[in-house]
């Protein structure tokens, strides 16, 4: 869970970059960068998640 | 790619510049204090210890090669040729200084800067991990940071690198706006106290099994409060070395600049003042430190861009956050961060770069270089969060990773007798206090 956390993290940040790559206008691309942004909240989701389990089980 | 021109200063600019470089350490100092004295008494002289060992590390890997990958506008850089675009990515420099004149140009001044800003990031994640951190792997994860993580990102933001570009190369406003260093030192060393405290885990004794985790207390509350006041001192060197290197502002700009960061300052301490104490029934004096931190975070951002109405609004807003956000860590996430760090710097530093895109104007006489970016304003918000989304996406597991790397071959955690003992007895062989220690002989009845 924790690695596809970081993963998410990373592919967000991989969808900002390409939205500035591949997109010229500012609307389009707001919306890809509010994407990466998303995929980016969802992955630190799963990271501190699986922080979470961690401390439950070490107590 | 268009690159950013070469900032000049005036004689007068370049004085005041370092009056305000001078008046950073200031800001070490009051974290190094905050620190301490949001930690328990058997671990306060190994922070403080350790905070030095900090700003000596710090130096001599900015030295040795931060400031090789940081570099300057019109410094050598490496370029990135990436879906048909050429990017900034990193600086070329000579490793060791070798052949870079430190003469008062631009480039040495932000070196000298950058040089202190280093051992600023590096304290942030003492903070959050103290009482079970240990010394020498304090050392090596500051090289780290102070090494590569700070420098790439500051090159990005401050040394004309891709973010800075956003606005001429993007057409996003003025490109990505971090005056005094919001994201490069405060969130930068905010994402790494957070890796660190995952990797180290919390206290002993902090989370039990009953479901709300055990209070442990500051020691010395005095040295938090004088901390938080040395920090604002240091804070406004910083926010006016930064706007008048990185921003081409006139030495009268400064004025603004401190009256930004004070009020900022001034009204998160309040915010945070009378959140904890309408929640408590009293206010609560290192959640209110924790707030004034925060204030000053936030003000680093867009202190130069920003009118003093706005100043109060950003700060009042970051005292009210940090103080929910702290408890939130705490409570929620499970994050033992006795310094309220990643609070503080990390949410702060955040919610500054947002405020950031909402509140900055660019009048007509604001500066050289703010003047020949391009004039749009309507894709600065956008340009803050691409900053924003590179900080989380890429500078967290950035040194989650290297910290975790580094945890593998060199534990980072003291051991189970240390921590009982205290930082204090068991990496230094004494305490902060020895007279404070009750000898049971002394005692005895005779």
């Amino acid at each position: 869970m924790k690695l596809t956390g970081f993963l998410l993290l990373v592919a967000g940040w991989g969808i900002v970059l390409a939205s500035m790559s591949l997109l010229v206008s500012l609307t389009p691309r707001a919306i890809f960068v509010l994407a990466g942004l998303g995929v980016e909240a969802v992955g630190l989701l799963l990271v501190v998640r699986s922080h979470l389990v961690l401390e439950d089980e070490t107590g | 790619m268009t690159n950013l021109p070469v900032p000049t200063l005036s004689e007068g600019a370049s004085a005041v510049c370092v009056f305000c470089i001078f008046l950073v350490p200031l800001a070490a100092a009051g974290l190094a204090l905050l620190n301490a004295g949001l930690g328990r008494s058997r671990s306060a002289a190994h922070t403080m210890i350790a905070s030095l060992c900090i700003l000596s590390v710090a130096a001599i890997a900015y030295f040795v090669c931060g400031f090789a990958v940081q570099g300057f506008t019109g410094q050598p850089i490496r370029i990135l040729r990436l879906g048909g675009r050429q990017w900034d990515w990193i600086g070329a420099g000579p490793f060791f200084l070798r052949k870079f004149e430190l003469d008062g140009s631009p480039a040495s001044l932000a070196a000298g800067l950058s040089m202190l800003c280093a051992g600023l990031a590096a304290l942030i994640p003492l903070g959050a991990a103290a009482e079970r951190w240990r010394l020498r792997t304090i050392c090596a994860s500051t090289a780290l940071l102070a090494g590569f993580t700070f420098p790439l990102f500051a090159h990005w933001v401050w040394g004309g690198g891709w973010l800075a570009q956003l606005g001429t190369n993007y057409g996003l406003g003025h490109g990505f706006i971090d005056v005094g260093g919001s994201s490069c030192i405060q969130v930068v060393g905010g994402l790494t106290a957070l890796s660190i405290v995952w990797i180290l885990g919390p206290r002993r004794g902090k989370y039990s099994s009953s479901t709300l985790p055990n209070a442990i207390p500051a020691h010395n509350a005095v040295f938090v409060i004088f901390g938080s006041m040395l920090c604002w001192a240091g804070w406004l060197g910083l926010n006016s070395a930064g706007a008048i290197l990185f921003w081409g502002a006139a030495s009268g700009q400064v004025v603004l600049v401190a009256v930004n960061t004070t009020l900022a300052a001034a009204s998160s301490g309040l915010a945070a003042l009378v959140v904890t104490g309408l929640r408590f029934g009293r206010p609560d004096a290192s959640l209110t430190c924790d707030g004034w931190i925060g204030g000053l975070v936030a003000s680093s951002a867009g202190c130069l861009f920003i009118k003093p109405a706005e100043a109060v609004v950003i700060g009042a807003i970051a005292g009210a956050l940090v103080t929910y956000a702290v408890e939130w860590f705490e409570f929620g996430l499970k994050v033992d961060d006795p310094g309220g760090s990643i609070s503080a710097h990390a949410v702060g530093g955040i919610w500054g770069l947002l405020a950031a895109g909402i509140f900055v104007r660019f009048p007509a006489s604001t500066s050289v270089i703010a003047s020949v970016q391009s004039g749009a304003d309507s894709g600065q918000f956008i340009a803050q969060l691409i900053g924003i989304a590179t900080l989380v996406g890429f500078v967290l597991p950035t040194t989650y990773g290297l910290n975790q790397l580094l945890n593998w071959f060199v534990p980072y955690r003291v051991s189970l007798e240390g921590e009982r003992q205290g930082a204090d007895l068991h990496e230094l062989g004494a305490d902060a206090y020895p007279e404070f220690v009750v000898h049971t002989e002394e005692f005895i009845q005779r």
